[in-house]
């Protein structure tokens, strides 16, 4: 059994600048929606109460609602959870409610105005703590980004250790783009998730680069296109064979996880498909456009006096 | 060329081998158990405990499976749920006869049940975190601005009785902020001033301020001592926190710092917040008193006539003592209690510092008690207990006390780490709050295991499907891989969280990159026309610089996860790091190994089982 049965090179380096459009237009319509709409932060980074009911036959949300607004509790948001039994409930964080109290307050609530809940989970968490949450996640990712520049830069050539986190990053802004566009809630795991996703596209791109350093080293003749195809081409299967099985992985997490992993699997599906476009589409082109080509990885052969054109002598 | 030295077999088979003992105990389930742990502080539950439990349970003729002290108490495995509330309640009538003052805590736990001589060579069931096992989970930040204060203003009394003693004028001291500022007139007043808390305030860093006549000395705190007084606080809280949780009856509470101000409370199996947060939040004071010991007073009291102004106490030893009501010093005047030893005799002793007036009272009291007894009670919601009633021998000044004879080494530290939590360092505030129930910490254990499963089934049906024999290889190295992951975590006894079973998944489906790599290769290198032996050869050494490439580039994203990540970033980011480091080693080696078992001894090796050859040009399909 082969899926790939590829008997030259496929040329895609001559549709490079149409790949490169396409691009950059998803990437802008994604930092567009992130300015325009913004993320939808869980808790966790905004500070607040979140509480987790569950009723044994299906919840009325619209009862649950009007019955905390009576009790005094405004600005909230409740919707299903999973499943139609299931409710989450999202309070803001107040300045004068002695914050550490609300889970249970509300709970008292709830059992005058919509009985029949059994609390599944409640989250309280302060604002210093969801404040130094954001800062820790950008460290976080400026650490990523730093660490991998370095390592492919030491290991191939900064052409190829830029353009591989140029592209990764763009598969990053893509998928930040998808959860804001569709208001998706963004928690701590989906930011592990984003990370996770960084690390194991930048592979994508390692795996490329990896037969252009060995195409230029081993064959001569070919201009630098020609190199990108056929580095492309030869390791085509592999990336999509390895995507795939990590695909099914996380699609077995987005099936049978529940939804307490969903966005953690959803993220990953994103990342995963763009990852494998932007580092086989969008870091190829790059390397080329940043003029890397066979000298910078043949080792200078020094000259010797009088010998013939190979540079043989006796 | 494909054939591995015996030691590398022998490594292989060792690490599997290791692999598999230290996933059995997750095998094993959980058997319910019952736990007796103290309730009081001053109660120390050891051996004798342990026999006394074992004969209440042989009198009612209640079976147990065994019984054992722990660090957290005397633990009882039954044989069934039914058993197990028999023995609570059998356990409760026994050490608890007055269930409104209890001494010790029994409490419902869960026990591995994997056989004894798997938990001898310390292979324990994975740690399961609050998420999958249910229960509350705080974090409480420590207001070290509340410690340092208190503490500068200790200071500053403590500077003004200085002044007073050695004869320095000065025009006032006041805290101001988080400064000590002490006014003058003229400037040789102020010089002596310097050298005086030179020698007698070493934590203190001075500087000269103001012109004329108004001349000022600004008294900070070095940052040596600074860090002191916050590990202080927060060690002092913890202690307390520990004292109180016993209280809760949790079988397993985790208390732990986070960072420089943060503490950690984990109490797996409670529902009951409300409860857990009116004992975290509540306030401890510590007292010293004077025994009475009219003759006659202490057994009228025994006998129900309490004598005016005098409470009754139980000692330590169970000895009754009768506390005179009026308080001489409180728990704000200690700044420190330590164990140690006494300088003469080496017997253990508690060494207790206080403050400059709590040092003029004490030798006021001392002084003219000579040879009577003092008192030193924990009062905590209303309900006091003698934590040591020790002797005056002679008048003690200066504020260092100390309180020795007949204790153990074991003793003295209780009773210092006591008289520690009687005043609590600093207040705390409850800044996250988790509570998740044990229903939905059960589903998330199913949850995550079914994705794993699913996920690696799928994997394995199409690797075969697409690698044939190679792809047996992969999925057997993949498993392998799975093995090692949960022994590495059931030996670290990290705590697995839901993120911690997704990052388990996520681990496999990037894992199996690898051994992709390794078979694509092995492909490519037939396809080139090379021999089967030379392709297996080739295709695994080419494989491996990309393979190791593109595992540093993910680990530094993991590294990354688990310097800045916290609470379920930070279980994710553990398995994640530690899931890339077992798949090198499945995918490379234990691979290869099994490749060279089937492989490397035939001489004339004809084909490989790795699916499906295809090679351009060549119409008809090499299926070799």
């Amino acid at each position: 059994m082969e899926f790939f049965r590829i008997k030259k090179d496929i040329p895609f380096m001559r549709h490079a600048l149409a790949f490169n459009i396409i691009s950059l237009v998803t990437f802008l319509l994604a930092v567009f929606f992130l300015f325009h709409r913004g993320l939808h932060l869980s808790v966790e980074f905004t500070g607040g109460t979140l509480i987790e009911v569950n009723y044994a036959q299906a919840a009325n949300l619209e009862q649950i609602r009007e019955g905390l607004n009576k009790a005094g509790y405004t600005d909230i948001a409740v919707q299903n959870f999973g499943s139609s039994q299931d409710v989450m409930i999202r309070l803001p964080l107040k300045a004068e409610q002695s914050s550490a109290k609300i889970g249970e307050a509300v709970m008292s609530a709830l059992k005058v105005e919509a009985p029949g809940a059994s609390l599944r989970r409640v989250e309280f968490v302060g604002p210093q703590v969801g404040k130094e949450l954001a800062e820790n996640g950008s460290l976080a990712l400026l650490l990523v980004i730093i660490g991998i520049v370095l390592y492919l830069a030491m290991r191939f050539e900064w052409r190829f250790s830029v353009s591989a986190i140029i592209a990764n990053l763009h598969d990053i802004v893509i998928i930040l783009g998808f959860f804001a566009f569709f208001q998706w809630e963004f928690s701590l795991s989906v930011l592990a998730a984003v990370l996770a996703v960084l690390g194991y596209s930048v592979n994508e791109s390692v795996i490329v680069f990896d037969r252009v350093r060995e195409t230029f080293k081993k064959v001569r003749g070919l201009t630098t296109p020609q190199v990108l195809d056929h580095a492309i081409t030869s390791t085509i299967s592999r990336t999509i064979i390895t995507h795939g099985c990590t695909q099914l992985m996380v699609l077995s997490m987005l099936l049978f996880g529940g939804a307490t992993l969903y966005y953690f699997a959803l993220a990953l599906t994103i990342g995963i498909c763009f990852g494998i476009y932007s580092s086989v589409l969008v870091a190829s082109p790059l390397v080329m456009w940043l003029g890397v080509s066979r000298e910078h990885f043949i080792k200078p052969v020094k000259k010797i006096d009088g010998a013939n054109e190979d540079g043989a002598v006796v | 060329m494909n054939r591995y030295p015996l030691w590398k077999y022998i490594i292989v088979a060792c690490a599997l081998m290791t692999g598999f003992i230290y996933t059995l105990p997750n095998f094993f389930g959980e058997s319910p158990a019952v736990q007796v742990s103290s309730a009081k502080a001053t109660l120390k539950v050891d051996i004798k405990t342990l026999e006394r439990v074992e004969s209440t349970l042989r009198t009612a003729g209640v079976e147990s499976n065994g019984t054992f002290l722990d660090t957290n108490g005397v633990k009882v495995r039954l044989k069934d749920t039914d058993t197990q509330l028999k023995a609570k309640d059998l356990l409760e009538k026994q050490f608890n006869p007055d269930a409104s003052n209890p001494q010790y805590v029994i409490a419902l736990n869960l026990l591995s049940s994997s056989p004894q001589w798997l938990t001898n060579m310390h292979a324990l069931p994975m740690y399961l975190g609050l998420d999958l096992r249910g229960g509350v989970h705080f974090l409480l930040q420590v207001d070290m601005k509340g410690a340092l204060t208190k503490r500068l203003d200790s200071i500053s009394a403590d500077l003004r009785s200085l002044m007073r003693d050695k004869n320095v004028r000065h025009g006032g001291i006041n805290r101001e902020g988080e400064r000590i500022v002490i006014r003058f007139r003229d400037e040789e007043t102020r010089v002596k001033a310097r050298t005086t808390l030179d020698d007698n305030q070493p934590d203190l860093q001075l500087a000269d301020q103001g012109e004329g006549s108004e001349l000022r000395l600004v008294a900070t705190l070095k940052p040596t001592a600074l860090k002191r007084i916050q590990e202080f606080a927060i060690k002092q809280n913890m202690g307390t926190l520990h004292n109180r949780i016993n209280e809760l009856g949790v079988a397993e509470p985790v208390i732990a710092q986070q960072g420089a101000d943060r503490i950690v409370v984990q109490l797996p199996g409670v529902q009951d917040t409300a409860k857990a947060k009116d004992i975290l939040g509540r306030t401890a004071t510590l007292e010293i008193r004077m025994v009475d010991d009219t003759p006659g007073a202490l057994e009228s009291a025994q006998a129900g006539q309490v004598p005016f102004g005098t409470e009754l106490y139980v000692e330590r030893g169970g000895r009754p003592l009768l506390v005179k009501k009026q308080v001489v010093l409180t728990g704000d005047r200690l700044t420190d209690a330590q164990p140690g030893f006494d300088n003469q005799t080496q017997e253990p002793a508690v060494h207790l510092s206080l403050d400059s007036a709590g040092s003029r009272i004490f030798k006021e009291i001392t002084r003219e008690n000579v040879g009577k007894r003092m008192a030193i009670l924990l009062i905590e919601k209303g309900k006091g207990e003698v934590v040591t009633a020790p002797v005056i021998r002679t008048e003690i000044g200066g504020g260092r006390v100390q309180i020795s004879g007949s204790m153990s080494s074991m003793e003295a530290n209780d009773t210092a780490l006591l008289l520690r939590a009687g005043s609590l360092a600093a207040p705390m505030e409850i800044i996250e709050e988790r509570t998740i129930g044990p229903s939905l910490g059960a589903e998330n254990i199913t949850k995550g295991f079914h994705s794993t499963m699913w996920g690696f089934a799928a994997i394995s049906a199409f690797m075969i499907f697409y690698y044939m024999l190679f792809g047996l290889v992969s999925v057997i190295a993949l498993a392998s891989n799975l093995l090692f992951l949960i022994a590495l975590l059931s030996m670290l006894q990290a705590t697995l969280t839901l993120p911690g079973i997704a990052a388990i998944a996520l681990a496999l489906g990037m894992a199996i990159d690898s051994n992709v790599l390794i078979n694509e290769r092995i492909r490519e290198e037939l396809r080139n026309g090379s021999t089967p032996q030379a392709a297996i050869n080739t295709g695994y050494e080419r494989a491996f610089g990309t393979i190791l490439d593109s595992n540093i580039t993910t680990l530094i994203a993991g590294i990354a996860l688990l310097i800045f990540g916290s609470g379920p970033v930070r279980g994710f980011a553990v398995v994640h790091c530690l899931g890339i480091l077992t798949s090198l080693f499945s995918a490379v080696v234990v691979s290869r190994a099994l490749v060279n078992l089937i492989y490397g001894r035939r001489r004339k090796l004809e084909s490989l089982a790795i699916g499906q050859i295809w090679k351009p040009g060549n119409k008809v399909a090499a299926a070799k």
